[in-house]
């Protein structure tokens, strides 16, 4: 079983939502991005989604395209966010990490390169906001054939049936973007969102993750009575952006902490 | 399938091309590409928007035979075909006017569109005002200060110009803001996308109205001259105006197509915009293309003199002609496109656009090397009443 199937099974036999904590690699600077990833999971990450900083993040909005700007600062590139899952995994074998990012960094490395890197150095999933189903069929394949789950974004804007063959074709799980916007936007619709995660759910058993516009525990409570995972972004970033570099680890762990008990409450 | 019958179904020229968006706006594109082929389709669609190029625009534009500067490079004979005489000084008001209509048809009433020099954003305010539309345009903060008399037009048409301060602060960011924009309003906005780049269906779209250049160019020539050019020229930034002109001759047999881009300081020194000459493939706002990136897959900043050519991408058709080999691509300096843009001025009494010049600078480089019988028609795309400031400024002169 994967690393991702395996907790979200365990998961599920306790009765418990996910928590998945999204930040850009090499934000504020490349050597606090492991101690980071640590910090998420003891503040009670489930999985991680961690940001391959890209040039032109044209679905983000400023704060994470600050993020990504900060990191660019170091240079830091797709192998270099594969170097920081190796040392993550030299000491944490069990917490999922997920690529986030966009096409042309993988496009750059080469899918088959980048697949082959990718299961070495410990990742579980990629989720390319630009790769659509219809331009990534042979990707997912390769993919697949290296052990990663492709995972694929459903949005409020998808017709029924796209949603439905979508759906089928997923893995890992399926991330739903609860809003119409960029990351970090405020315009979350609760009861919109239950109505697709059940659309979803009407299709696969796969778990369904809500993500983009979370930025509380009230929030992330609300979400989670209708989902299997929310995934939290902007404010993260956010807590990184605005912390000491002393305070950062802490601050990042205790944000998280708050959000995992209002999860477990 | 033929070559001029590209993209396939799903926007694919060879391998480039295609649909590399965010999932919120694949329903969106989907809309609009059984819209346009319905567009396409529809006689009263057509019969509009060729009424409007009569009538608003000014079309058909005239050819015009350069003659003393034709004489005076001593070679080929060079021939112009006048965008710049369009309202609102080029190319651009041709695709705007085609996406203002279908943006009238799918019934919305909000447009945005991207710009770097200011041109596309000026014919988009003015579209937006001739059919009653709100109109928001994305420019990045570097070209604003370069490109000030056209950001006081779009104001004086009434659209919203906003300054976009991310990234390299030029044209690509504000397409980057411009799609962070749609994502955001994508039931009530059309986006209005300047060249024949981004997702498809717009480079198609963008072509077919754009065609209407290199259509009136076959049958001009036909009449003034009894026959084709030898080649045709036009400067590439994202490649709306040199895929208008050339997409009609591609099946022309004889006819060489030279897209001309921009070489910056010169594409040896890295600092240009031209990802045909000196680029690779990969994936950047909606498409598979040749790029300017780094070896991590990071977009690089572009450098050209022209504010319309510095974008690190092209438009897929593009890149597609250049693989199969129907069309040429080469790099025109800075130093050399300033040359071209003086020449034309006095002699010819015409002050060209700076992406155009660059398209001029290179008939002016190969038109000695050819016989007097030559003929190389030249995409004037725009005029250079816009550049006057950065012209002035380059020759030590503050207006
Ligand atoms: C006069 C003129 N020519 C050419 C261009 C370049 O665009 P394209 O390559 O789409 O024709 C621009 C862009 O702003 C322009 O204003």
């Amino acid at each position: 079983m994967s690393r991702i199937a395996a907790t979200f099974a365990a998961l599920k036999a306790a009765h418990r939502k996910a928590l998945i904590p999204f930040i850009t690699a090499g934000d504020p600077v490349p050597g606090q991005t492991v101690p980071l990833m640590h910090a998420l999971v003891a503040g009670g990450a489930d999985i991680i989604e961690l940001g391959v900083p890209f040039s032109d993040p044209m679905a983000d909005g400023p704060t994470i395209q600050r993020a990504s700007e900060r990191a660019l600062k170091h240079g830091v590139g797709l192998r270099d966010v594969l170097a920081m899952t190796a040392e993550f995994r030299k000491t944490n074998t069990a917490t999922p990490v997920v690529l986030m990012g966009y096409a042309n960094p993988i496009e750059a490395m080469g899918w088959e390169a980048f697949c082959a890197a990718a299961r070495e150095a410990g990742v579980d999933g990629v989720l390319t906001v630009d790769y659509p189903p219809e331009e990534a069929a042979d990707f997912a394949a390769q993919c697949a054939a290296a052990g990663l789950d492709n995972i694929y974004l459903l949005a409020p804007t998808t017709p029924p049936a796209r949603l439905a063959a979508i759906t089928r074709q997923a893995r890992g799980f399926v991330y739903y973007v609860s809003l119409k916007g960029v990351t970090g936007a405020a315009n979350l619709d609760l009861a919109e969102v239950a109505e697709r995660v059940g659309m979803i759910r009407a299709e696969s058993g796969l778990p369904v993750g809500v993500g983009f516009g979370i930025r509380d525990a009230e929030t992330a409570r609300q979400v989670a009575a209708v989902a299997d995972a929310v995934v939290i972004g902007s404010r993260i970033v956010q807590e990184i952006e605005q912390s000491t570099d002393a305070a950062r680890l802490d601050n990042v762990r205790l944000f998280l902490a708050g959000v995992r008990a209002a999860l477990d409450a | 399938m033929q070559m001029h019958d590209l993209p396939d179904a799903r926007g694919h020229f060879g391998p480039y091309g295609g649909v590399f968006v965010a999932e919120t706006l694949m329903a969106a594109l989907d809309e609009l590409r059984r819209e346009y082929e319905a567009a396409r389709e529809d006689p009263d669609f057509q019969a509009e928007f060729h009424h409007e190029l009569r009538h608003y625009v000014g079309r058909p534009s005239p050819i015009y035979h350069a003659r003393r500067w034709s004489e005076k490079l001593g070679g080929a004979q060079i021939y112009l075909k006048r965008e710049d005489l369009n309202h609102t000084g080029a190319h651009k008001i041709n695709n705007t006017i085609g996406q203002a209509l279908l943006a009238r048809r799918m019934g919305k009433k909000r447009v945005i569109a991207e710009t770097g020099a200011g041109q596309h954003g000026v014919a988009s305010a003015t579209v937006a005002a001739r059919y009653g539309m709100e109109c928001v345009v994305y420019m990045g903060a570097e070209d604003i200060k370069r490109q000030s008399p056209n950001v006081y037009r779009m104001k004086l048409l009434g659209a919203t110009v906003v300054g976009v301060e991310s990234g390299s602060k030029t044209l690509k960011d504000a397409l980057n803001e411009a799609m962070r924009d749609w994502v955001t309003n994508v039931e009530s906005t059309f986006y209005i996308l300047g060249t024949a780049a981004g997702p498809h269906p717009y480079p198609m779209l963008v072509r077919d109205f754009q065609c209407v250049i290199g259509e009136e160019c076959k049958a001009q020539m036909n009449e003034m001259l009894g026959r084709q050019p030898d080649a045709v020229i036009a400067c590439v930034g994202g490649g709306s105006n040199a895929i208008g002109i050339f997409h009609p001759y591609i099946p022309v047999e004889g006819v060489r197509l030279i897209g001309v881009e921009a070489g910056g300081e010169g594409v040896a020194t890295g600092r240009h915009a031209a990802p045909l000459s000196a680029g690779t493939p990969g994936v950047l706002h909606g498409f598979r293309s040749y790029l300017m990136q780094d070896a991590n897959g990071q977009i690089i900043e572009t450098h050209s003199v022209s504010a319309g050519l510095d974008y690190p991408g092209v438009g897929p058709e593009h890149s597609w002609l250049k693989d199969s080999g129907r069309a040429e691509y080469v790099a025109i300096n800075d130093d050399e496109a300033l040359r071209a843009f003086h020449d034309l001025c006095r002699f010819e009494g015409i002050i060209p656009a700076l992406e155009s010049s660059h398209a001029l600078a290179h008939a002016a480089k190969i038109a000695p090397t050819l016989d007097k019988d030559r003929i190389l028609l030249v995409n004037l795309s725009g005029r250079g009443d816009k550049d006057i400031n950065t012209v002035a400024r380059l020759s030590g002169i503050e207006l």
